[in-house]
């Protein structure tokens, strides 16, 4: 078996400030596989930033160790891509300035890096946006450069904190759809944070349940091939759909409950 | 093709340009009420004209002194003063604010110094700085800049600090210096409020200047008054206070014009 892309042994991390000590993560172990897309689900302050930042390199974890590609995480690299709750777009910055800060930071910049900005910019159908700055644009369109910013500088590993979440349901639907499809062709490896079962079940090829207090995995969930080969809007038709949405469902509940208790 | 909206529409133009035109032609009576007023009561010595004078002697006054030349001479260096002070007090506080936001030790040390110079009344420095730098033009900027450097540096700071966590998270990931954070990020997010500081110290500097201009007493519209006091000229006093007005007017305006230009075009 090949060496895995993402490797994440026994993590924990506790946050301390004026108020104290909390631990957030508990023992977390994960291993991903080139290509694979997997799903982190969990009830709200279970820890799932906090797990994406460590992958980031934007925290150091108290204890355990965390390998991309055999080599061990001690900062942002610009290797791993990571994508915000909300867009976060630079408002004094066009578009494509916005898109291409990735490549200005890494020192990346190149005539055919910033060509295959402007391609991905075309296939998410910004072509008529380019020079447009951030607030003239829907929050579908903003989450979609976003997007194309965090591709820009070509990361094997995508992180992505509940991309959609601000959306209407129907811009979400064919952003699900998108970016599922854009991620495939280019064979990104991606860890995806959501509230909704549904999409973790359509978008992925596995959805690992969290607990919280402290943050821990639960319950590892295989998405069956049917359901992994289709796309999201089309996932949701397949047969046992429903079942995995109901099994998923009382996990999260009993990971709840559990958590509630003091 | 009227439509009834259209028509609304119309008519509510209307009414609001009635009501401007109404508004300018009171401010106008009440600006030419007065001026009369005061001429009148000027020349039926009503009033005590040697501490009051009236407008067409104020006027008289700064005619003759236009064309003897030296009107100009210190109309301009006021203006050159003003303009260096805020600038300076600008960019000064701008880049102590970058300073104190580098080394965070040094924010949480300076803090409590800040806030005491800040609470005090600057221009109670002049007869110090005139003493260190000597009576010249350099110590009338240097009150200029002692009024506007630590307010520009508290606000400056105060708005590099509010800069969203989340923006920085996004150059951070692309693996960012904090001189690259500080270039990319909090800068640009923070040049509306520099902007708008720059308006603050326009008015700001006016006091350092003239204060200075009292205290140093050679040249300057500051120095005229205090010139026109001690002879007792208050036509002179009265005219110079109308110039500053309409100077300080002006400039506000054109930094106020400047400032749409910078940023008029971000919306947030
Ligand atoms: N900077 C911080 N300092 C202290 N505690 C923090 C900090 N960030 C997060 N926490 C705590 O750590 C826990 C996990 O937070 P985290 O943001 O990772 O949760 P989450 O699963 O992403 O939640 P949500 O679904 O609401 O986004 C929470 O209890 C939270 O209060
Ligand atoms: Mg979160």
């Amino acid at each position: 078996m090949a060496e895995p892309l993402l490797e994440m042994k026994n993590v924990s991390h506790v946050y301390v400030n004026d108020k104290g000590a909390a631990l957030a993560v508990d023992q977390f172990s994960l291993t991903m596989q080139s290509g694979e897309f997997v799903s982190l689900v969990g009830p709200s302050g279970c820890g799932k930033t906090t797990v994406l930042s460590i992958i980031a390199g934007l925290l150091k974890p108290v204890a355990g160790e965390v390998k991309i590609d055999g080599k061990p995480v001690s900062q942002p690299s610009g290797e791993v891509g990571y994508m915000l709750q909300q867009d976060y777009l630079f408002p004094w910055r066009t578009i494509m300035e916005n898109a291409t800060i990735g490549l200005e930071l890494t020192g990346k910049r190149s005539p055919e890096r910033e060509k295959y900005v402007l391609r991905l910019l075309l296939e998410m159908g910004l072509g008529n946006h380019i020079h447009a700055l951030p607030h003239q644009l829907s929050g579908g369109m903003r989450q979609r450069v976003a997007l194309v910013r965090t591709l820009a500088t070509e990361p094997n590993l995508l992180l992505l904190d509940e991309p959609f979440s601000a959306l209407d349901y129907q811009t979400k639907m064919q952003l699900e759809d998108l970016v599922w499809q854009t991620l495939r062709d280019r064979n990104k490896t991606v860890l995806l944070v959501t509230h909704d079962i549904a999409e973790a079940i359509a978008m992925s090829d596995r959805v690992i349940v969290m607990g919280r207090n402290p943050g821990r995995i639960r319950h590892q969930v295989d998405i069956p091939e049917a359901i992994r080969e289709t796309t999201p809007f089309h996932a949701r038709e397949k047969s046992g759909f429903h079942e995995l949405f109901h099994q998923i469902w009382k996990y999260l509940e009993e990971s709840t409950s559990e958590g509630a208790r003091p | 093709m009227n439509s009834p909206e259209y028509e609304l529409y119309q008519g509510y133009l209307r009414q609001k340009r009635k009501e401007r035109i109404a508004v300018m032609l009171t401010q106008f009576i009440i600006v030419i009420g007065l001026i009369a007023a005061w001429e009148f009561a000027g020349r039926m010595n009503k009033i005590d004209t040697l501490l009051f004078s009236y407008p067409s002697k104020i006027l008289r006054l700064l005619y003759d002194r236009l064309l003897e030349g030296t009107l100009l001479n210190h109309v301009g260096v006021t203006l050159a003063e003003t303009s260096v002070g805020f600038l300076l007090g600008t960019v000064c506080g701008t880049a102590l604010a970058a300073a104190i936001w580098w080394f965070r030790f040094l924010s949480k040390v300076l803090d409590p110094f800040l806030v005491v110079l800040n609470s005090m009344p600057k221009v109670a420095l002049g007869p110090l700085i005139i003493v260190a730098i000597g009576p010249n033009v350099v110590s009338v900027i240097a009150t200029a800049l002692a009024v506007t450097v630590i307010i520009t540096t508290l606000v400056v700071h105060s708005s590099f600090r509010e800069v969203d966590e989340s923006y920085i998270k996004v150059v951070r990931i692309f693996g960012a210096t904090r001189a690259d954070v500080f270039r990319k990020v909090i800068l640009p997010a923070s040049f509306p409020t520099i902007v708008s500081t720059l308006k603050v110290n326009v008015g700001l500097a006016w006091i350092g200047v003239v204060v200075g201009e009292f205290l140093v007493s050679k040249q300057g519209l500051g120095y005229l008054i205090i010139y026109g006091f001690q002879v007792f000229n208050f036509t002179l006093v009265i005219g110079s206070l109308f110039i500053i007005a309409i100077a300080a007017t002006l400039m506000y305006q054109a930094v106020a014009v400047l400032e749409k230009k910078l940023i008029g075009h971000r919306q947030n």
